[in-house]
This record gives C-alpha cells, structure tokens and sequence, in this order.
C-alpha cells in the first residue's frame, strides 16, 4: 500500500541539530518559527516521553499557522483536522497505532494533502513516513528546559535548519535511534 | 414543536461509525431501543467469524452490513418499517465516518426515507433520554476518551457549549498516567481500580485555571505524575504507583465534578446529565451522585452499554430532529470536527443543511 519504505533512510545527509529549550517559552518559539516556513505536504515528525511537551509545541505550532479555536489533543481520536489556518493542520497522534494499522488508515493522503502534518509519536510509524520529512525528539533535560534534536530529511528541510541557524549536534548520522 | 406528536413514535435505524467501534441501532420514538449491536460488543463476532473492531476503516466496512441486519433482525422490524436513518456525521475519524455515512445514504436512498446527520457528542448526551426524563435547563458533563465537555442545554435540542478541556481529554489523561504506571493501553480503568484500592494518596495539584472558567486542563497533572515518579526514583525508592492513581483521580474527580456543580448552579440547570464511555469512572460517578444528592439535584446517567460509543444514543439524538422535521440532503459529508452548538434544533425553521 506504501511505497515509501526504506526510501531515503540513508540517503539524506542524515545530519543532527540540536537546540536547547530553556522553558516552556523556548517551546513555543521554535515551534511559531517553523510554522512561518510551512508550505502544502510540509511533514513534522515529533517524539519524546510524555509529558516532554509534544502537545504544547502542537499548540504553538497551530497558532504560528494561525488556526483559529481550541487545539487539543488527538490521542483518542488519532487525526484531527484544522482550517481556517494559513494552511490546513492535520494533527495526528499514532501512539495507539500499530504499523498495519497506521497503513490501513490511509494517512499518505493526509501527508500528500494542502495541508501540513504534524504526527505526534511519528517513530512508531517510521516506515510509512515520507521521505522527506522534518524529526524533532523532545528530550527532558529539566523540570522546565528540554533538547530538542532535530533531523532534518529532504533539502527543503536541510534549508529550514540552516535558516534556523541550528548547530549541528555531535556525533553525525547515528542512524534512527527510534527509541521511546 | 411542529410536527411534534403525529410523528412521536418515529421509527429510527441509527448508524455510528466515529471511531473504534461500529454500531447500529432501531429506536421508537427517540426513547425506546428495539436493538443496539456495537461491534465489540456482540455474539455476531463468533457468529460471523471473528471481526476485530479497529480503528481502520477497511473494518468498519466489513462489518456495517452485517452489523446493520443484525439491529434490525433483533429489533425484530423490516427495513420497509423504518422511518428515517439516523448516522453519525461527526466528530470522529473520518475514514471511519465516512463508512457510516455512506452506508446511511445508500439505505436512505434505497428506502426512500429521510436522512438524518447527527453530532456523536449530541447522541451522548440524549443517551440520557433512553433512561429518563430530561428537565431543561440541563447541564451535561460529557467524559469520554476524546471528549471533556460542560454543555448547557436551555432547552430541548440547544446546546451550548461552556467548558471544555483545553489539552488532554479526561480519558486521554487517564490513558496517560495508566501509560505512567506502566499499565497496557488503555488502562484508564486500571487507574481507577488501582486509585479505589490504594490505602495512600499522594496528593497532586488541581487545576483551577482561571476564576469563573468552566475549561478543564490535565496536561499539567499529567506532568505532575511524572515528576513524581522521576523524583521518587532518583532518591534510589520505589514510586507509590497507589498513591499516584489515588492521588490522580481525586485531583481529576476534585476538578470536574465541582466545575459541573459549579456551572448547573450558574445557569439554573434543574438535572445533571452525566454521559460519555468514562462515565464508568466510579470516581467521578460517586462523586457527582454524592454531590447532586447534597445539592438536591436530580442526575442522569446511561447503564455503560449507553455511555461507550452506540448507535442507540445517535437514535435518541436524532429523534430531536425527526421530530421537527429536520433532515438531511444526500449530500450529506462527514466531517472529521463538527460544531455541536450549530447542530441544535432550528425551531419552526426548515434545516438547510
């Protein structure tokens, strides 16, 4: 059903940024900055343990996008869908998702659609991930400050992180440390 | 009230199909259920062979037919019989909605009936009409795995919405810390269990927000729990997993209950309707009974086949449009979000939508 698989896991320059968030509100800004660069069939893929912020960063990201309402979590319903914003905002949260299933719902409609997806626990779904794409692991550093490690895919992604000014973290290219 | 009492006893098959499960019901007269097969639920599994109910729409689409002859030979009717087809429009998953929808027209087409869109959260509320009397005004706490609602129902079919949750749902949050505890998912019942059992609590913040709202938040408790056990565990211990839950629940049960109280007293409800699949949180449930019966407020609340997602409740919901004559075109989209607060009855006026 995917054709995705395995295309471009290497490929890519496979570089690492990380950048330190001091406080929730270092959260929300990273989170509004790449908002402003989001064009159609833009793919973030979040992780992090919970409680890490992911949830938080949805919500700034959806306002950086200007949605207008309440975003909330998509936990028990998977997908949720925003307009009204610069661009449609397909949230989705695949925790509950095995592969098979992830596969059946059809989410590559979502990430070939107008809008943007921003997929919450996306490491569970790897393989049917695009390849391009944009990772961002939330890692608790703190009861307030996190690291954000970012891995970018594709060139237009490798492009948002030189405009970001992020600082390449050490240690290149170890590969998909899908832990959770 | 139009055409109100000549079509009383309207004869409804109503079809849910928002999320997990699918489901499919006849019911008179928006109060009586004739048949309600949820798909998890039924014998039609080891009958039919072994449906797993999932969120994929592939199997919603295996089981609606069957699932649908199954209501209607339980309910012991003939698809001639039926008056209208009532169906979930949203909010929901919407490969999974969309199955349900379709199906509905194709049976409202073939049978040349009306067509009745209805909002899952409007049939969780009228759940409550299958047991009783609703009294308006009314005010309904919806608790469900996606949903934490105060809804103001001033009157029959109008509903407004007065808080909600602005992060996690409350079953979202149960499922969450059950994750914490390292419980299997979903383990919100698990907590519950675990919080009932526990002979300690470690007390844990409410969150208020601000003076006077009636919006919930449980990201924060959430991150409570979690800083516990990090806490707890780098002082070299073993975490109270029976503390937390207790301590998480009550924090929970703490908040929602007397926001609800809070706002039925606000607006002047004369019931509390309690409704949504975590109704069955016992927590909640005594909590609120105990304080409605201190507050001399008679409550509402569904047996559990009614409060998990069914397609009985859409039956009961879209009666309220039966009634007035309010149907749908063929037209008719699933929407993956809703507004509850538009899908309110349009007294004396023709629904347009």
């Amino acid at each position: 059903m995917n054709d995705w698989s395995g295309g471009g896991e290497k490929a890519a320059g496979a570089a690492i940024y990380a950048l330190e968030l001091r406080s929730e509100a270092d959260t929300v800004r990273l989170a509004e900055k790449l908002a402003g660069l989001c064009a159609p069939g833009v793919l973030i893929a979040l992780d992090g343990d919970l409680g890490a912020g992911k949830t938080r960063f949805a919500k700034a990201f959806a306002a950086g996008l200007h949605v207008p309402g309440l975003v909330n979590s998509p936990t028990f319903t998977i997908i949720k869908e925003y307009e009204g914003g610069r661009l449609p905002l397909y949230h989705m949260d695949v925790y509950r998702l095995t592969i098979e299933e992830a596969d059946e719902l059809g989410l590559e409609e979502y990430f070939e659609g107008d809008g943007v997806s921003l997929v919450e626990w996306a490491s569970q779904i790897e393989p049917l991930l695009p390849p391009e794409r944009l990772h961002i692991r939330l890692e608790l550093t703190g009861a307030e400050s996190r690291l954000a490690v970012i891995r970018p895919r594709g060139a237009r992604y490798d492009a948002w992180c030189q405009a970001l000014g992020l600082r390449a973290a050490e240690g290149e290219g170890s590969g998909d440390d899908a832990n959770r | 009230m139009t055409i109100a009492d000549q079509k009383d006893g309207g004869l409804l098959l109503a079809i849910e199909t928002s999320c997990d499960e699918t489901s499919a019901a006849v019911v008179r007269g928006g109060r009586e259920v004739l048949s309600n097969i949820v798909s998890s639920q039924i014998e039609t599994h080891r009958r039919f062979g072994g449906v797993v109910p999932e969120i994929a729409s592939r199997k919603h689409v295996e089981s609606i037919t069957m699932i649908v002859q199954e209501a209607l030979s339980e309910a012991g009717v003939s698809r001639r019989d039926i008056d209208a087809i009532a169906v979930t429009q949203g909010p929901g998953l919407i490969g999974a909605l969309l199955v349900g929808v379709v199906a509905a027209k194709a049976l409202a087409l073939a049978l040349d009936v009306p067509l009745i869109g209805t909002h899952h959260i409007a049939g969780h509320i009228y759940a409550n009409r299958l047991v009783g009397e609703i009294v308006y005004p009314a005010l309904a706490l919806v608790v469900s795995g996606g949903h934490t609602e105060l809804v103001l129902l001033p009157e029959e079919g109008v509903f407004r919405i007065v808080g909600r949750t602005r992060d996690d749902a409350v079953g979202e949050a149960y499922d969450k810390v059950a994750r914490a505890l390292a419980f299997p998912y979903p383990g919100g019942p698990h907590v519950d269990k675990l919080a009932r059992e526990s002979g300690e609590e470690v007390v844990l913040p409410r969150a208020w927000l601000e003076e006077g709202s009636y919006d919930f938040s449980f990201s924060g408790l959430k991150s409570a729990v979690l800083a516990e056990i990090n806490r707890t565990k780098m002082k070299g211990l073993d975490p109270s997993f029976g503390g937390l839950a207790r301590g998480f629940q009550n924090s929970v049960v703490d908040v929602v209950t007397t926001k609800a109280m809070r706002a039925a007293a606000e607006f002047g409800a004369r019931q509390l309707l309690l409704c949504g699949g975590v109704a069955a949180n016992q927590g909640i449930r005594e909590r609120l009974a105990a304080l409605c019966r201190e507050a001399g407020l008679p409550m509402l609340v569904p047996p559990m086949s009614l409060c998990s997602d069914n397609a009985a409740m859409i039956g009961a919901a879209a009666d309220l449009k039966w009634r007035r004559g309010q149907f749908s075109t063929l037209d008719l989209a699933a929407a993956a979000q809703v507004s509850l607060e538009e899908w309110s009855v349009t007294d004396n006026v023709r629904n347009v939508l």
